[in-house]
């Protein structure tokens, strides 16, 4: 989110940078040095065993057949050669890239537009927007579990009965595997629109208004202000939009496990889905280690490709 | 949103007589089509984000055994569905739930501290490395380690010692968070050293210094890391179900695939699971929104 930032500014208890330091003031710089380590050894030792450590054994892992008690049995890209012959991964990588652009471009229109309608200051909006902030907070699974009985494929569903009450053909939703990854993308939009509302109101509020009051001397439409003052304003708010949403989308794995579990007919299946089955229900840890492998790499390229574009916009 | 509130209305205040200037659309006040429409819009969009709360909150105290017919008002009202989801021990889950993000929340915010104290008040070799190193924490999430960290739970560091089916199998892996560490390093950068150094020539040591000095400034980001930090520790799925040794160690929100229906009741058990996860994130998000919506757009503006 945020780039690294150099070492701070020299500051004035600094020690002197001078050759002969007497013992005293040695003693003081070693242990200038050394305390912010012992303020570092939890956050350090967590992560190493955490996080680092399971990175490193998932690593290893993929180029192994593990078998736990008979010993690992080296097979070089073996297990990467696996997940490319494997039809369903193809699949589970398909229908993951058209959930992340889907979702991520659909969050961000629809935020959008909800920004837009709801800037202002009253008590009323403020209501609104309190409200319709309410899916981000959920956890995930909550949310999920919500909409797989409203959208009940039968008739005495609630989406079917609203559906009817609008003189619609009642739908399968979840349980057709030619609708099943769009209501799912339609839930994700659900979930990450009101976020993206709130990045950009935020967008919104910092235009400076004196720039509105000029363009209307000159008299422009307002689809010319949203285009020519409105847009290039929010770039930044939207490319952070893009960005985590796009990482955040590769790795999707809750939503689509509560709402569909990968089916019907595997139609929902996503990377995170088939990654988990292979590796907790048929054990079979080499290969799933490879595709979670395949993942980190995915999400480390999209951060820096996501960074560099950014930092150039900027320059 | 209370914030973006209280610029709007600073703003309003300035320049009463140009209301169309205020929003990037031009709303202004009054009777006319355009804000009759804005009104239309509104109830759809809170229909369509605010309805499926108000049904949950329905259903779970509705004893109709259909289980999929949604109502807005319950058809035959009842704490039925109270009763059988305590009887198949709903309040459990939701204690084990409320120990992971009491114990998950206190040391990743502890963690947090005291790696931005040494970070942003603090210069020593190696400094830029270590923050990449927590910053690469945030690249490495439960879904993507999954698989090994879940023999990592069973068999710490080669130790023996196995966290399966305690509640310390969530809470340590979640104990190291990258945002939390990183907000709370540039919001520490920002503190004047001036202050430290009246404090150090009065021979306050490092612990005082975080304790009495630095921490009571740092209280706003505090906010923004407590909420953050609860709704992703709330919002954890995969890690408490690898992490579980029988079903009794999931968290409510893991557990509600197991009280999807119910012969009695239908629905209405999980409908109370779920308003029962639900209350938490709403008693925080209504006291700290303005921290959620500070961390929200300071993300949004650093880029």
């Amino acid at each position: 989110m945020t780039t690294l930032s150099a070492p701070r500014g020299t500051s004035t208890l600094e020690p002197p940078r001078a050759v002969e330091v007497p013992p005293g003031r040695r003693w003081y710089a070693l242990r200038r040095q050394l305390v912010p380590w012992l303020f570092l050894v939890p956050g350090l030792g967590l992560a190493m065993l955490f996080k680092f450590g399971p990175m490193l054994e998932g690593i290893r892992m993929s180029f192994y057949k593990v078998q736990p008690f008979l010993g690992d049995q080296w097979l070089g890209l073996g297990n990467y050669a696996t997940i490319v012959g494997d039809p369903r991964f193809i699949d589970a990588l398909r229908h993951t890239l058209v959930l992340a652009v889907g979702t991520t471009l659909g969050a961000l229109v629809l935020g959008g537009l909800l920004a837009l309608l709801m800037e202002g200051t009253s008590r009323r909006l403020w209501f609104v927007r309190t409200a319709v902030f309410l899916p981000v907070v959920t956890a995930v699974a909550v949310v999920a579990e919500v909409w797989r009985i409203i959208l009940f494929p039968t008739e005495t569903g609630f989406a079917n009965q609203v559906l009817g009450a609008l003189g619609l053909p009642a739908q399968q939703f979840l349980s057709d595997p030619s609708s099943a990854l769009l209501w799912v993308m339609v839930v994700g939009i659900w979930t990450a629109a009101p976020y993206n509302m709130v990045i950009i109101l935020a967008g919104l509020v910092g235009i400076d208004r004196a720039l509105y009051e000029a363009a209307a001397v000159d008299g422009i439409t307002t689809r010319q202000r949203l285009r020519y003052i409105v847009l290039p304003a929010l770039r930044p708010a939207i490319s952070v939009v893009l960005t985590l949403a796009a990482i955040r989308a590769l790795r999707i794995f809750t939503e689509v496990y509560v709402l569909t579990g990968g089916g019907p007919a595997g139609s929902t299946e996503v990377w995170m889905t088939r990654t988990f089955s292979l590796g907790f229900d048929a054990n079979n840890l080499g290969v799933a280690s490879a595709a979670s492998v395949l993942l980190l790499l995915a999400t480390l390229l999209l951060t820096v490709v996501a960074r560099t574009l950014t930092r150039r916009k900027e320059a | 949103m209370s914030t973006v509130d209280d610029k709007l209305l600073a703003r309003a205040g300035r320049r009463q007589a140009d209301s169309r200037f205020d929003s990037a659309l031009g709303w202004q006040p009054g009777f006319r089509a355009s804000n009759v429409l804005r009104f239309v819009l509104c109830a759809v969009v809170l229909a369509i984000f605010a309805l499926p709360f108000v049904l949950v909150l329905s259903g779970a105290f509705d004893a109709q055994t259909d289980s999929t017919a949604l109502r807005l008002i319950p058809a035959a009202p009842s704490l039925l569905p109270l009763e059988t989801a305590v009887a198949q021990g709903v309040l459990g889950y939701f204690a084990n739930s409320l120990v992971i993000v009491g114990g998950g929340l206190v040391i990743q915010i502890a963690v947090a501290i005291l790696v931005s104290y040494a970070l942003a008040r603090h210069r020593f070799k190696g400094q830029a490395f270590v923050m990449l190193l927590f910053l690469m924490t945030m690249m490495l999430p439960e879904e993507i380690i999954a698989i090994p960290l879940s023999q990592v739970i069973g068999d710490v560091a080669g130790t023996g010692i196995s966290l399966r089916g305690t509640p310390w199998g969530v809470i340590l892996p979640v104990a190291v968070w990258g945002f939390s560490i990183l907000v709370m390093t540039e919001f520490m950068k920002e503190i004047p050293l001036e202050i430290e150094e009246a404090a150090r020539l009065d021979g306050v040591g490092e612990l005082r210094m975080l304790w009495s000095i630095i921490l009571p400034l740092c209280k706003p980001v505090l906010g923004v890391a407590t909420i953050f930090g609860f709704m992703m520790i709330w919002d954890q799925y995969l890690l408490p179900l690898i992490a579980a040794d029988s079903p009794d160690d999931y968290t409510l929100t893991v557990a509600l695939s197991l009280l999807r229906s119910d012969a009695r009741v239908g629905a209405g058990v999980l409908l109370v699971g779920a308003l029962l996860a639900l209350l938490p994130s709403l008693i925080i998000y209504l006291t700290m929104q303005r921290s959620l919506i500070r961390g929200i757009a300071s993300g949004a503006t650093k880029g």
